[in-house]
C-alpha cells in the first residue's frame, strides 16, 4: 500500500477492482465502510462476480476475468477525452511532458524491438530523448507529438466505450457510470483509493493491470494524497515482509537485486543500479544503492567483507536466468534438475498451478523437507487418496521429512502488514509437542552444513564459513537480536558533515540516511533501518496518537521507510507546497521546511522552487505513464487475452496473448481451447477460510465445510445443473467433482457479441484437515505466470462443466 | 442458558410472582444489526461459537453459502443469504444475521409452562434458564421468529442469550466485539434507535434506499435486537424476516386469561385451584408434555397447538 488501512476512510471514492476486500480482508475493510459512513464515499466494485464487497457497495459493474487493462485503458481515454484530469499535478509530478525516444513504437499489438524467437523485447528504445547533459528532453506545452501524454493518448485511443464493452462484457451504461465516478476525483481536493489484490496480480498481464490503475491515479492526482493511493491488500499477514527481506529468488533485502551472470565484477553490478538523475536537481534516491549494498554485505560477512575484496561481492551467487520462480522450480523438478526441496511455510501441492504436475515433480525428488505447523498436502503428496490425489506410493522414491514448526502465535517476532508497518507480536502460547521455531531449525541446518564445509572443504566454502553468526544464543537466535541486525548498527564512530560524532561504534542506527559505503555501517535490510534503535524496539510501540484523526499514527509500531505512513506524500501539496486538499493535509511547506502529520517523503528542507519531483525513487523525479524499460512487456499497458480465453483478441487477433510471457513447452501442451472448454474459470478465496490452513481449524471447517463452485443461473439452466447438485468441472489439466452453487451473482456477459459464462471456483479444500475432503482448485489452473513476476494465472482460464452423479457415480 | 443473578428480572415464565425490583435502574439495552454494512463474513458466528463453546459437527455444502444449515442448540446465530432482484433487474445480496430478537413482549416466555425457565431481565434480554427447562417446545410455538431449538442431548431449549453473562459484567456481546465492519452495535435501546435513525436517513438521502428503516416490530412490543434494513417495507426479502410478527393468538389467549379472571375475583376456590395448577402443575412433566415433546423432536416441528388441558 502507498497509504495505510486507516487512510482509506479519507477517500471520496473507494474502487475495489482486482480484489474482493470484504471477502479477503474483512478486518481492513472496516475502513472502506468508515469512508462511506463518515466521509460520504461511494464504494464501487468492478468484478466478474457480485461479491461480498458488492453486497455493501453503491455500485457493481461486471467484467470478464482478465480484461482489466482494457477497462482501465478506456478509463484513461475517458479522462483525457472529457478533460477530467488534475492538470497541475499531471504537469508537475508526472512524466507527461517528457519526450520519448524516436525508436519507440507500437503497432498491431507489438511494441518495437520484439524477438519472436525469445519471446522478449529489446528495450533499448523505450527511453526518453536526452540532451547533451544527459537529461530527458521536455515540452511543457505538450505540443511535441512524442510527449508521453500524446503517445499515451494515441495508445489508448482504441479503447472506445464500445470496444471496452465488447472486450470486457461490461454493459456500456455501467462502464460509463464507473468512468464518471472515477473522474469525479480529478478535483484537487477529491481522492479515490484503489483497493486491489490477487485479482490483478494473478494474470499473465498482472503487473500491467496494476500499472494501468496507477496511471489512472496519476491522471487524477490521487497518489501521495490522503484517501488516495495504490493499495495492494496483501494476503498472508507477513507476505509484505517476505518481499521486503528479499525472499524472492532474484531479490535481496530492501529491494536490492541479485547479481546476474554477466555481472561478474562489482563495478558491472553497480553500473546499472545507481540511477543518475534524468532531470536536473532530482534526488534519484537509488544513487545511494552502494551504501545499502555495502552495509548489507557487512551484516552478512562482517570483517570478511572489505574494500579490497569488493565487499565480498564474489560471495553472492550470480543468476544465470532472470529468476528461479516457483513455476521454473517445479519445471526443473519434473526434469530432474532440482532433486532436493526444502519447503518452508508453503503448501505447493495446493497453492501452485496444475496440481498434477506439482505432484509429479515432488515424486521425482530425492528428498523433500517440509517445515510447517500443519500436516500439509505437500508433505503427504505421495498418499493415494483416490481421485482426490491418485498416487502409487510404492513407485515414489522421495524421502519426506516433516519438521513441525511453531506458528505465529507461539513465538515473538514482527509481521509487516500491507501498510508497511512492522508490528511486533508476543508469544501467546507454548508450541505443541515437538514443534520448533523456524529459527531453531534453520540454525541447526546451518551449523551442520558449516561443519561439513569446515571438515571437507568444497568448491567455494568462503561464504558459508565467513557468514556472521554473533548471536548470544548460538543455536536459537532470539527474534530481538535478529531484528536488531536487520536494523543495523555503526561499526565505527559515525560523524556528520561538521565532524561531530552522531553515533558511536556499536550503536544501533536511527535511519538509512546514516548508512555509509565505506564499511563503517551495517544493516541487514536498509528499508528497515529505524525499526530497532538505541531507543529500543520501535515495532513494539502501541501509541494511538493520531494528530488530525486522519489515520496517521506515528507512534503505533513502525512503518518502513523511516516511519513514513504515506508514500510520495510530497505530492499531497501543490507545486508551491500548499495542500491540494486543505481539509486533509499531510505535509506542507512552511517557508523554511516541510511540516505536517507524516514524515516527509522528500528532503525536509528542499524548497518548492527547487523543482525536485515528489517521486524520489525515480530518476526523473516524476510518476511514470511511460515506464521506460522497467517492464518486460511494454512501456504502456496493452490488453492481451489470458493464455486460455474464450475469444480472440479484438484489438489485434494476431497477437492474442502477452508476447513476453514465458511458457514451458509441456505447459503449453496443457493449454485447452474454448472448443473443448467453453467457460471462463476463475479461482478465489472465501471469508470463512484462510488459504489451506483453516480447514484444519474446527470452527472454520464448520462455517464452510465443503468444496463447491459457483455457477450462474443461465448456464445452470442451459446445462441442467440444479443448485446443490454434483457437477464435473474440468480443464485440460484435470477434473474435479464437487457441488454447485447456482446463483444470480455470477451472470453471463456479452463478450464480442457472444454470451460468456464464468465459473467461480473457491480454493480452500484439500485432503488433510477437518473440513470435507476436496480436490483443490489448482487441479484446474494453468502453469503460466505474469511476464514480469511469474505470478501464476489463477484468475482466468478455461473450463467445462457438466452435471455429475457425484463421487460414487463417477468412480 | 444459566441464571446470572446480577440482573433483575422483569418477567419470569409460568409465574405471577412479582419479580424482585430492588435495583430497577437498568437501562434497556439493544443490539443493532445494520444490514447495509454487513458483509456476511460470519465472524459473529465464529465468536458466538467460541464464547458459548458451541460446536456442531462439520456439515456439508447444501447449495448456499450459509452454514450450518439452520439454527440449532449448537448454532445460536446464523448468517442467512438472500439474492434479491428488484423490478429493474438490479441485484442485491441481502445478508441477515439471524438469531433471537429478544422481544420486549416475549412470546416464548408467555408460552413457557415451566416456572423460571424463561426470564426477561430489566435490560430487556430474554434468557433461557436451562435447569428449569422441561423441553416441552412451547417456546417455539410462542416465538414469532422461529428461533429456539430443542437439544436432542438434554431435551432443553436453546437460543442466543445476547451474551447475558458478558452484558452482566459490562461487556458487549461476543458477536458485537467480533464484527469487523461495525455492522453489529450494542448499547442502550435509545442510543441504538438514535443511531439507527441517522443510518436510515443516510440510506434514504445518500444511497437511494427510499424505504430504508428500522426493524423494531411493534407487534411484539419492539425488540432488543433491531435491524437497519435498506427495504424496511419488505422485511420478508431478508430470508423471511416476518413483516408484522405477533405472538400466536392461542398463546396470548392462554396468558391473557389469568388477568381478567383474577381481577373480577370469581370463586376464590376455583382461582386457587387454577393458580395452583398453573404455578405448580406444569412444574411436573405430564405424560402429554412428554408426548408433545417427542412428537416435536422427532417431527422437527412445533406442536400443532398448545395442549388442550392448558385451556
Amino acid at each position: 500500500m502507498t497509504n495505510t488501512w486507516q487512510d482509506i476512510k479519507n477517500a471520496n471514492v473507494v474502487l475495489v477492482m482486482g480484489g474482493n476486500a470484504a471477502e479477503a480482508h474483512p478486518c481492513g475493510f472496516k475502513w472502506a465502510i468508515e469512508a462511506k459512513i463518515q466521509n460520504g464515499a461511494k464504494l464501487v466494485v468492478v468484478d466478474p462476480r457480485f461479491t461480498r464487497t458488492a453486497a455493501v457497495a453503491d455500485y457493481h459493474a461486471p467484467i470478464r476475468p482478465g480484461t482489466d487493462i482494457a477497462f482501465l485503458s478506456g478509463v484513461i481515454r475517458y479522462l483525457l477525452e472529457t478533460d477530467q484530469i488534475q492538470h497541475e499535478y499531471v504537469r508537475a509530478f508526472t512524466n507527461a511532458s517528457l519526450i520519448v525516444k524516436e525508436g519507440y513504437s507500437f503497432k498491431d499489438g507489438l511494441f518495437n524491438g520484439y524477438d519472436p524467437e525469445t519471446h522478449s523485447y529489446d528495450k533499448t528504445d523505450w527511453q526518453y530523448e536526452f540532451d547533451e547533459q544527459g537529461y530527458a528532453k521536455i515540452d511543457d506545452t505538450w505540443q511535441n507529438p512524442r510527449c508521453v501524454i500524446n503517445l499515451m493518448r494515441q495508445h489508448v485511443d482504441r479503447y472506445t466505450p464500445e470496444m471496452v464493452s465488447r472486450i470486457c462484457g461490461t454493459p456500456i451504461d455501467k462502464y460509463l457510470f464507473v468512468c464518471n465516478l472515477i473522474a469525479s476525483t480529478s478535483a484537487p481536493d477529491k481522492a479515490l483509493t484503489s483497493l486491489f489484490a490477487l485479482g490483478w496480480t494473478q494474470h499473465t498481464i498482472g503487473s500491467q493491470n496494476i500499472r494501468t490503475m496507477a496511471m489512472v491515479q496519476l491522471l487524477l492526482g490521487n497518489i501521495g494524497v490522503a484517501g488516495g493511493g495504490m493499495n495492494a491488500l496483501r494476503g498472508h499477514s507477513n507476505i509484505q515482509g517476505l518481499t521486503d527481506v528479499g525472499l524472492l529468488s532474484n531479490q535481496m533485502p530492501g529491494y536490492l537485486t541479485m547479481p546476474k551472470d554477466e555481472e561478474q565484477t562489482f563495478d558491472q553490478y553497480m553500473s546499472t543500479r545507481q540511477f543518475k538523475p534524468l532531470r536536473p536537481n532530482q534526488m534519484s534516491y537509488w544513487q545511494n544503492y552502494r551504501k545499502f549494498f555495502v552495509s548489507f554485505q557487512k551484516t552478512m560477512f562482517g570483517d570478511a567483507a572489505t574494500a579490497e575484496n569488493n565487499w565480498a561481492y564474489d560471495y553472492l551467487p550470480k543468476l544465470n536466468l532472470p529468476m528461479y520462480d516457483i513455476l521454473r522450480a517445479f519445471e526443473m523438478m519434473v526434469h530432474g534438475e532440482i532433486n532436493g526441496y526444502i519447503c518452508q511455510g508453503f503448501n505447493p501441492l495446493m497453492a501452485f498451478p496444475e496440481k498434477v504436475k506439482i505432484r509429479r515433480a515432488l515424486g521425482k525428488l530425492k528428498y523433500l523437507v517440509v517445515m510447517d505447523p500443519l500436516d500439509t498436502e505437500t508433505a503427504r503428496f505421495w498418499e493415494d487418496v483416490g481421485p482426490l490425489n491418485p498416487s502409487d506410493p510404492a513407485n515414489i522414491p522421495t524421502e519426506v521429512f516433516q519438521l513441525p514448526t511453531t506458528c505465529f502465535a507461539e513465538e515473538d517476532g514482527s509481521l509487516v502488514n500491507s501498510a508497511r508497518w512492522l508490528q511486533w507480536h508476543w508469544k501467546a502460547a507454548e508450541a505443541p509437542a515437538q514443534a520448533k521455531s523456524d529459527i531453531w531449525i534453520m540454525s541447526g541446518l546451518f551449523h551442520r552444513i558449516r561443519e561439513l564445509y569446515r571438515k571437507e572443504g568444497g568448491a567455494f566454502p568462503d561464504p558459508i564459513l565467513n557468514l556472521t553468526w554473533n548471536y548470544t544464543n548460538f543455536v536459537d537466535p532470539s527474534p530481538d537480536q535478529l531484528a536488531k541486525e536487520l536494523n543495523g548498527k555503526a561499526r565505527a564512530d559515525i560523524k556528520d558533515e561538521t565532524g561531530a560524532v552522531v553515533l558511536k561504534a556499536g550503536q544501533q542506527l536511527d535511519s538509512f540516511g546514516q548508512l555509509r559505503d565505506d564499511g563503517t555501517t551495517e544493516s541487514g535490510c536498509w528499508i528497515f533501518t529505524g525499526c530497532y534503535t538505541e531507543k529500543g524496539n520501535m515495532m513494539a510501540r502501541r501509541g494511538t496518537y493520531d494528530p488530525r484523526d486522519q489515520g496517521i499514527t506515528p507512534d503505533w509500531a513502525w512503518a518502513w521507510p523511516a516511519n513514513r505512513r504515506i508514500l510520495y506524500n510530497r505530492a499531497s501539496a501543490d507545486v508551491q507546497g500548499n495542500p491540494w486538499n486543505p481539509a486533509k493535509p499531510i505535509i506542507q511547506w512552511d517557508g523554511s521546511r516541510w511540516v505536517g502529520i507524516d514524515v516527509p517523503d522528500y528532503g525536509p528542507t528542499i524548497k518548492p522552487s527547487d523543482g525536485v519531483g515528489p517521486f524520489i525513487m525515480n530518476s526523473e523525479g516524476t510518476g511514470r505513464f511511460f515506464a521506460l524499460d522497467q517492464m518486460v512487456d511494454g512501456p504502456f499497458p496493452e490488453h492481451y487475452e489470458p493464455m486460455e480465453s474464450p475469444v480472440e483478441n479484438l484489438l489485434h487477433p494476431k497477437v492474442q496473448n502477452n508476447p513476453a510471457v514465458r511458457v514451458f513447452a509441456d505447459d503449453r501442451a496443457d493449454f485447452g481451447t474454448s472448443a473443448q472448454f467453453p467457460y471462463v474459470g476463475t479461482t478465489y478465496r472465501l471469508t470463512e477460510h484462510f488459504h489451506y490452513w483453516t480447514k484444519h481449524a474446527l470452527i472454520n471447517a464448520i462455517l464452510q465445510p465443503q468444496e463447491f463452485v459457483e455457477v450462474g443461473e443461465a448456464l445452470a439452466k442451459e446445462k441442467g445443473i440444479a443448485d446443490d447438485s454434483w457437477v464435473r468441472v474440468s480443464s485440460k489439466r484435470g477434473t474435479m467433482i464437487c457441488k454447485a452453487l447456482v446463483t444470480k451473482r455470477v451472470r453471463s456477459m456479452l463478450v464480442a457479441g457472444k454470451p460468456t459464462h464464468v465459473i467461480g471456483i473457491p480454493i480452500h479444500w484439500g485432503f488433510t484437515g477437518l473440513a470435507k475432503k476436496g480436490y483443490g482448485a489448482n487441479l484446474l489452473t494453468p502453469s503460466v505466470g505474469d511476464a514480469n513476476t511469474q505470478t501464476p494465472e489463477f484468475k482466468a482460464f478455461l473450463v467445462n462443466i457438466e452435471p455429475s452423479n457425484g463421487p460414487e457415480g463417477e468412480v | 442458558m444459566t441464571n446470572y443473578q446480577s440482573q433483575n428480572y422483569i418477567r419470569i415464565s409460568a409465574t405471577t410472582l412479582t419479580p424482585p425490583a430492588a435495583r430497577n435502574d437498568e437501562a434497556s439495552m439493544a443490539k443493532l444489526i445494520d444490514v447495509s454494512r454487513c458483509i456476511g463474513c460470519k465472524a459473529c458466528q465464529a465468536a458466538c461459537m467460541e464464547w458459548n463453546n458451541l460446536r456442531q459437527p462439520v456439515g456439508s455444502f447444501e447449495g448456499t453459502l450459509k452454514n450450518p444449515m439452520d439454527l440449532d442448540p449448537e448454532v445460536w446465530t446464523l448468517m442467512r443469504f438472500a439474492e434479491y432482484e428488484d423490478d429493474k433487474g438490479d441485484l442485491e445480496w441481502l445478508i441477515r444475521k439471524d438469531g433471537c430478537m429478544h422481544c420486549e413482549d416475549p412470546g416464548c416466555l408467555k408460552a413457557c409452562p415451566a416456572p423460571g425457565a424463561i426470564v426477561q431481565y430489566e435490560n430487556g434480554i430474554v434468557d433461557f434458564i436451562s435447569q428449569n427447562c422441561i423441553g416441552c417446545g412451547y417456546c417455539l410455538k410462542g416465538c414469532p421468529f422461529n428461533i429456539p431449538r430443542i437439544s436432542t442431548a438434554d431435551y432443553k431449549s436453546y437460543k442466543c442469550t445476547l451474551c447475558s453473562d458478558r452484558v452482566a459484567v459490562n461487556l458487549e456481546p461476543a458477536c458485537v466485539k467480533a464484527c469487523p465492519t461495525g455492522a453489529i452495535l450494542f448499547g442502550t435501546k435509545k442510543n441504538m434507535t438514535d443511531w439507527a435513525a441517522e443510518r436510515v436517513e443516510e440510506l434514504k438521502t445518500e444511497r437511494g434506499y427510499e424505504h430504508a428503516g428500522l426493524y423494531d416490530p411493534p407487534g411484539v412490543g419492539g425488540t432488543h435486537v433491531m435491524y437497519v434494513l435498506q427495504h424496511a417495507d419488505k422485511p420478508e426479502i431478508y430470508s423471511d424476516l416476518p413483516k408484522n410478527p405477533t405472538i400466536s393468538p392461542t398463546v396470548d389467549f392462554w396468558k391473557g386469561l389469568i388477568k381478567p379472571v383474577s381481577l373480577v375475583g370469581i370463586a376464590a376456590a376455583a382461582i386457587a385451584g387454577f393458580m395452583h395448577w398453573m404455578i405448580a402443575g406444569p412444574n411436573e412433566v405430564q405424560p402429554e408434555d412428554d408426548e408433545a415433546a417427542e412428537r416435536f423432536i422427532e417431527g422437527k416441528t412445533a406442536p400443532k397447538s398448545p395442549p388442550e388441558h392448558t385451556i
